[in-house]
């Protein structure tokens, strides 16, 4: 019998602690297999990566990710990144989570503070309920949502920004692309990279897997369009 | 050696890259925006890296992640900036990651002033961040003493794998100085020393080798035991580490207590009274973390002191008020403390 498939090497055993339908999973193997074929592809040196974990439910994403791990403090994570990638200026070095170097972000936006229960983030939609928004988000009163991408991608130092979801078989492949992409930018020392993924919380969302993935397709990427914001290399070409 | 006419920012800064610092991230305040700028034109020197964060808080979490690779990382700010750091030292301190950090003390609460100061003493000595833990921390009377301690302070750090603090103040990064400034330290990340650092690991090696620079204990039991082993260490350092220096206190009378640079002053005003013949001496710690509490306690509770003074830029924070309440002669009371 030959071995057609295999849990990559770049994730530990331990099992994920992600609630059912919870998109962490997907993006985190996704990461970690882009890693694992850079290695395959001689691209990258075994060993030469350091992730960076956020605070948030991906918190333990340290023992997850199968290569040196930092945790770093709510919304610090790309400065501590900042400090890896100069004193080891030849690592990949990526975020898991949500400017300034050539460091790999991957932003999961989930549209809610998933960890603590469901409050209200900068990313929840207009009309959304949280329990922090009980009434469902109004713009007049909390602004509108942030489209992360899209900003990111008028900042002069971003050089590759794409916005994905991981809801369907086509979508999946997309962002793995994406994520080995933006890996191998960082590794041909161009700027900032950042993916945006859009990610269910089932659980916070009140919906199951399905109606949650229903929901995400229904609402948030008509707010959050699909595609490459920004691809300096593109440009080049 | 030569003795070389030195302003105290850009010594602190040399003497922290010849003791091994090849990484510094900061952000300019006064009055320590020298070190920054020394920094910025010496590090591409020699081949070390200076990076300007758009913050302070940006900074002390960049020194969280070049720390946790095992290099010799400092930054600096002042007394409104280092409180914007204190986070993220709470986050290295439980990290258990080495870096030097230094104060440059400027007036407070708040923005305060630019003049020099030693308001941040209780941040500095009691915390700061939250969470139990301690560190290391130096207050250098002149510039030549900040230079000797800069010298071992990165050894210190790592051998206990705590961050040392340097209390300073505005005076001593301000003024200038004729200092004898050491010849450069030989220092690469030695992975055998630093098991911990992030260096590489990858699948196939040793897992217990794989680097997780983390704070977060979520089992209550975790963290209790990560705790201990914190205690353990300041215990240890409580035992080793203290620094004070006794000036003509054998015969004293009257002990005047005072730390950094207003200890000079002291100094002299000891001198004058000894040759009016005052028999006063003076107390001085030089780490105040941990606090050399017996060594005071040894100059101060005897029968011949009649009063103690203590002399600080702040209302009284290292000898604080609830002293005088206590009996002058029970155990570690001292003797009519008078502030001035």
């Amino acid at each position: 019998m030959s071995v057609v498939f295999e849990k990559t090497q770049l994730l530990t055993d331990k099992p994920f602690h992600y609630c059912p339908g919870c998109n962490h999973g997907i993006i985190h193997r996704l990461v970690a297999e882009s890693i694992d074929e850079l290695v395959k592809e001689g691209k990258l040196e075994a060993g030469n990566v350091i992730g960076v974990a956020p605070v948030g439910c991906s918190v333990f994403a340290y023992d997850y990710f199968n290569c040196d791990m930092f945790e770093a403090a709510h919304g610090r994570a790309p400065a501590v990144a900042t400090g890896i990638k100069r004193a080891k200026p030849n690592t990949l070095v990526f975020t898991y989570q949500g400017d300034g170097e050539k460091i790999v972000t991957i932003f999961v936006n989930n549209a809610i503070y998933g960890m603590t229960g469901g409050q209200m983030a900068p990313t929840t939609l207009v009309g959304q309920k949280t329990t922090t928004s009980p009434y469902g988000r109004k713009e007049e009163w909390c602004g509108a949502p942030i489209k992360m991408s899209e900003m990111l991608a008028e900042v002069p130092g971003a050089y590759f920004i794409q916005r994905c979801a991981v809801n369907n078989t086509p979508n999946i492949i997309k962002t793995k692309a994406a994520i080995k992409k933006a890996m191998q930018y960082q590794l041909e020392g161009k700027g900032f990279c950042m993916i945006e993924v859009l990610s269910t919380c089932p659980t916070n969302w009140g919906l199951n897997p399905v109606e949650a993935m229903k929901w995400l397709e229904e609402n948030m990427i008509p707010y959050y369009p699909l595609g490459v914001k920004k691809d300096k290399g593109a440009d080049a070409k | 050696m030569a003795l070389t006419l030195m302003k105290g920012s850009e010594a602190i800064a040399e003497a922290a890259i010849r003791a091994g610092a090849r990484f510094f991230f900061g952000y300019p305040i006064t009055p320590q925006t020298e070190i920054p700028e020394y920094m910025s034109a010496r590090m591409p020197e020699i081949g070390g890296c200076f990076l300007q964060a758009e913050s302070e808080v940006a900074a002390i979490n960049m020194v969280y992640g070049a720390a946790g690779t095992g290099e010799r990382v400092i930054t600096s700010s002042s007394s409104p900036g280092v409180s914007l750091k204190q986070e993220g030292i709470s986050y290295i301190a439980s990290a258990k990651l080495p870096c030097v950090i230094l104060n440059v003390m400027r007036g407070g609460p708040g923005l305060g002033s630019i003049q020099a100061s030693q308001g941040d003493y209780f941040q500095a000595t009691k915390g700061g961040g939250n969470g139990d833990y301690h560190l290391l921390t130096y207050a250098p009377a002149s510039i030549q003493e900040a230079i000797d301690i800069m010298m071992f302070a990165f050894d210190k750090a790592e051998k206990y794998r705590v961050p040392v603090l340097f209390l300073a103040d505005g005076i001593i990064a301000q003024m200038m100085e004729p200092v004898e400034m050491p010849e450069m330290v030989d220092f690469k990340v030695d992975p055998e020393k630093k098991p911990w650092a992030a260096t590489g690991w990858k699948p196939g090696d040793d897992p217990a080798k794989r680097a997780v620079i983390n704070s977060l204990y979520i089992e209550t039991e975790a963290l209790s035991v990560h705790n201990e082993s914190l205690q353990a260490t300041y215990r240890e350092i409580e035992k080793n580490e203290v620094m004070w220096e006794n000036y003509k206190t054998d015969d004293a009378e009257f002990v005047i207590t005072a730390f950094g640079t207003v200890s000079r002053v002291v100094k002299s005003a000891v001198d004058e009274l000894r040759a009016e013949g005052v028999k006063v001496g003076l107390f001085r710690p030089i780490s105040v973390w941990p606090f050399p509490s017996d060594a005071l306690r040894e100059t101060a509770v005897r029968d011949q002191v009649k009063a103690v003074l203590d002399v600080e830029v702040n209302e009284g924070q290292m000898l604080e008020r609830r002293d005088q309440a206590e009996d002058p002669r029970n155990e570690g009371g001292y003797v009519n403390v008078c502030r001035i």
